[in-house]
């Protein structure tokens, strides 16, 4: 196993990335909590339709929200989609929620370095998700803010969608 | 060893507050006059504990002021004083003032010194009052007589004290114990060294220090016993008096020397119920020791996890129906069922508590409030020791007192118009709680002059809530009184009626999934019913099958399922359907519809209805009826947030997860898609 182990530099962090629409994106691996395949959820009513619904997670209810969707990309499914399932602060209690992304990559050890802020773009992702950008092989990687995503970008968006009452 | 003493406050603060209770229950069962001794007993105790946790945990303001308290009652107690109504009323407002401190502490606020200081010099009044009056009091009932002989002694006292070598560990300090002990006379301590071992083998956390006090003065032997309270299990403790030289006797009594001659071991009894001989406490003390203090998290994360052996039974039992040449796993799995059933049952009565929790809020608040209206009243409480889910019996506290203020308010008339219609000065106020199949039901029931119909209706038809010119059935006005920003109250008083409340009692009943209904006869009184479910983590659920995915219903509020027949729906000019039931139409929600938010004209409707009742009517279109099955409700907002018209999700046999639909707020969807929601209960006929 020894050969297997890599010693982590101080200031370097560990990123799952994951493909969106060809790009490759991270998000940092101590927020992952599993990885699975891309299963059928339960409809939700009431809900944009980049929230494809709720999953049993061992017993708790998990909602899960399709990146593709919600960053106006091509969603397709096939045997390579899968649901990352990541921990998300919000007003200071921890949730789990499941992302739906093309297919996961690699795990990346990225030094602190070697990040940058990343510049004003327009777009579908707004800057405010993008933590920093980094370069890994000559490849650009896209480093997420998931705890903002969610709350400002899908949450926040939920929340706002008024109901007929 | 450093312990963290926050976590211990906060357990004293929430004993604190249940001694509290104990305490303004027994006050307030408390005859002016002839005190009942266990009532004054239980006081004490309750009184006692206050101060022993707050002196340990440090809050150094209520336990001086509970002591001043304590000893107020120390003389109650020992009949050396009467008990009048101010004393009790004076007592009262300690419990509010310890309850105000402790509320401070939690919150981290100033404590109202000046009412501190106040009631501290009241009581000190009283107990002046009594050493003036001291001679006089008639002396020694039988009770006392046992006491007497030991307290009066001039002795003095040996004390040994022997702790067990890991008593460091249990964050107890022994000087502590010899710094309060000189407190109470001239000490000689002796320290015995004899148990030290060698350097190389101490053990420095521990202890091999024992003592030996020898203890002037006239202190009580309950006096020396309360310091060692907190210690009593973790030590070898004997009190002996030492024999008084003059008389050359040894002082021994019936009472204080069982079999072993003068020394007393301290058991596991509390301490102060050494020398009593109430057969009662013995009673409390094993009550006690018969329940736990557990957090609410652990006991949800077990009721979670039988909800999921539940699910897992019953899928295991699916996969294997058609195994039916294996009795023996057959015979296995049906005794698995079973057990699981029980197991899920009895964890679930984990959470229940007796409503008396609730209830014993009230003499306090009706007894306040009847002095302040001049009103008399009787009150009965019924039922107290039905069980109800915690969750259930957090949020009915704050609607029930709001019902019990606005009988006394309302209800009840003042003792001289009573007089008047023939009726007895006192008024009668009974609250129960029974259950009545998978609900409870508390009822509040006045003989005050009930609800005046026609005013009602006036003021509703005033206020623009019912027409003029319609006709309302007598229960239908009734209903009225739960309207927002109605009161009927001729006076806005500071009790009630600011045309808040009964429509946010009602919210707030129909939020736990219950409802409240009110019946009454003019003069001769009014009853209020609260219907509530009897758990919340448990729901006898219907599944329906609505585009697809799989919905459940709370059987609670089904009425019944048709069959859509043509004949039986109408559609409005603005495209709502409405069913016809009985001599109402109620108004249909296609869920489908509703669900996909879809603008779509009204298509005529194929599927099944199901008609809801949550004290309005609705019809709910689905595609199909399914099942019925208990379903465990597990949160959306733990993950997400909450979604209008979702109760929350559940996770069925299969593994998959179906919604729960809220039927309250289903019920109010329909209703204002018809659009007809500021005349509800206009009759279309």
């Amino acid at each position: 196993m020894s050969e297997v182990l890599e010693v982590i530099e101080e200031n370097a962090t560990q990123y799952l990335t994951f493909l969106l629409g060809g790009e490759e994106h991270a998000v940092d691996v101590l927020r992952v909590q599993e990885i699975r395949s891309y299963e059928n959820a339960t409809k939700m009513p009431h809900t944009p339709n980049y929230v494809r619904g709720i999953i049993n997670l061992r017993g708790s209810v998990v909602p899960i929200i399709d990146l593709r969707a919600k960053f106006d990309l091509d969603a397709e499914f096939n045997f390579q989609t899968v649901t990352v399932l990541v921990k998300v602060f919000r007003a200071g209690k921890e949730r789990t929620i499941g992302l739906v992304v093309d297919s996961v990559s690699e795990v990346y050890e990225i030094l602190d370095e070697d990040m940058q802020p990343a510049p004003e773009m327009g777009g579908a992702i707004s800057n405010d998700f993008v933590k920093s950008l980094a370069t890994i092989d000559d490849r650009l990687v896209i480093i997420l803010d998931i705890d903002s995503l969610i709350n400002e970008g899908v949450l926040e968006q939920l929340d706002g969608v008024e109901v007929r009452d | 060893m450093s312990i963290d003493i926050s976590q211990f406050q906060e357990i004293f603060i929430e004993e604190s507050y249940e001694s509290l209770d104990v305490m303004e229950a027994g006050l307030l069962t408390l005859d002016v006059g002839e005190p009942d001794s266990e009532v004054i007993n239980n006081i004490f105790r309750a009184a006692h504990s206050i101060k022993g946790g707050a002196g340990t945990f440090g809050f150094e303001e209520i336990a001086a002021f509970t002591h001043v308290q304590e000893s107020l009652l120390e003389a109650v107690r020992s009949k050396s004083r009467g008990v009048s109504a101010e004393l009790i009323d004076t007592l009262l407002q300690c419990v509010d003032c310890v309850r105000s401190m402790l509320e401070a502490n939690r919150t981290d606020a100033e404590i109202d010194a000046d009412r501190v200081l106040a009631l501290t010099s009241q009581l000190e009044r009283y107990q002046s009052q009594d050493s003036e009056s001291n001679e006089v009091v008639p002396e020694a009932t039988a009770d006392e007589r046992q006491e007497q002989p030991l307290d009066d002694q001039t002795g003095g006292w040996k004390v040994v004290f022997k702790p067990y070598p890991d008593i460091l560990a249990t964050g107890n300090d022994p000087y502590r114990v010899i710094r309060e002990l000189k407190r109470l006379g001239e000490c000689q301590v002796e320290v015995s060294t004899e148990n030290l071992p060698d350097l190389e083998e101490l053990d420095p956390e521990k202890l091999y220090l024992s003592w030996t006090v020898e203890l002037d003065g006239s202190c009580e032997e309950s006096e020396i016993r309360e310091i060692f309270e907190w210690l009593e299990d973790d030590c070898d403790l004997e009190i002996q008096r030492l024999v008084d030289p003059v008389e050359g006797e040894q002082v021994s009594d019936d009472f204080s020397v069982p079999a072993k001659v003068p020394v007393v071991e301290v058991g596991k009894k509390p301490v102060d119920n050494v020398f009593q001989r109430d057969v009662e406490d013995i009673g409390i003390a094993s009550v006690e020791s018969s329940s736990i203090r557990v957090d609410t998290e652990k006991i949800e994360h077990l009721i979670n996890l039988v909800g999921e052996l539940v699910i897992t039974q019953s899928a295991i039992s699916q996969y294997s129906a058609n195994l039916t040449e294996h009795v023996h796993l057959q015979a296995g799995l049906q005794q698995l069922a079973s057990n699981v059933h029980e197991l899920q049952e009895q964890s679930m009565r984990i959470r229940m508590l007796p409503i008396d929790f609730v209830f014993q809020r009230l003499p306090r608040l009706i007894r306040d409030l009847s002095n302040t209206l001049k009103k008399e009243v009787q009150f009965v409480l019924k039922g107290k020791e039905t069980e109800v889910d915690k969750t259930v019996l957090e949020k009915i506290s704050d609607p029930l007192v709001h019902i019990v203020r606005n009988a006394l308010d309302h209800g009840i008339e003042s003792p001289q118009e009573r007089i008047e219609q023939g009726k007895s000065e006192k008024a009668a106020l009974e609250i129960s709680a029974k259950h009545e199949g998978g609900n409870i039901v508390i009822s509040i029931s006045d003989d005050g002059r009930g609800l005046d119909l026609p005013s009602i209706l006036t003021k509703a038809q005033e206020r623009g809530i019912v027409e003029e010119g319609d006709v309302l059935t007598d229960s239908q006005i009734e209903e009225l009184i739960f309207y927002p920003g109605f009161s009927t109250a001729r006076e806005v008083s500071d009790v009630s009626g600011r045309g808040v409340g009964l429509d946010v009692v009602k919210q707030n009943i129909k939020s736990l999934g219950g409802d409240v209904s009110v019946t009454s006869s003019l003069g001769e009184g009014t009853e209020f019913r609260i219907k509530l479910p009897l758990t919340m983590a448990i729901l006898d659920g219907q599944l329906v099958q609505v585009g697809g995915e799989v919905f459940v219903l709370p059987m609670m509020n089904i009425e019944k399922s048709v069959q859509v027949r043509d004949s039986d729906v109408n559609v409005l000019p603005n495209g709502q359907m409405v069913y016809r039931f009985d001599d109402e139409y109620v108004p249909i929600l296609d869920l489908d519809q509703f669900f996909s938010d879809s603008l779509s004209p009204a298509r005529r409707p194929e599927g099944i209805l199901v008609l809801i009742d949550t004290g309005k009517l609705a019809a709910i279109l689905v595609d199909d009826v399914l099942s019925q099955q208990q379903v465990v409700i597990r949160s959306l907002e733990a993950n997400f947030r909450r979604i209008e018209t979702l109760a929350g999700a559940t996770i069925l046999g299969d593994g998959a997860v179906a919604l729960i639909l809220d039927a309250n707020e289903l019920v109010q969807v329909a209703h204002n898609l018809q659009g007809i929601n500021n005349e509800p209960l206009r009759k279309v006929s």
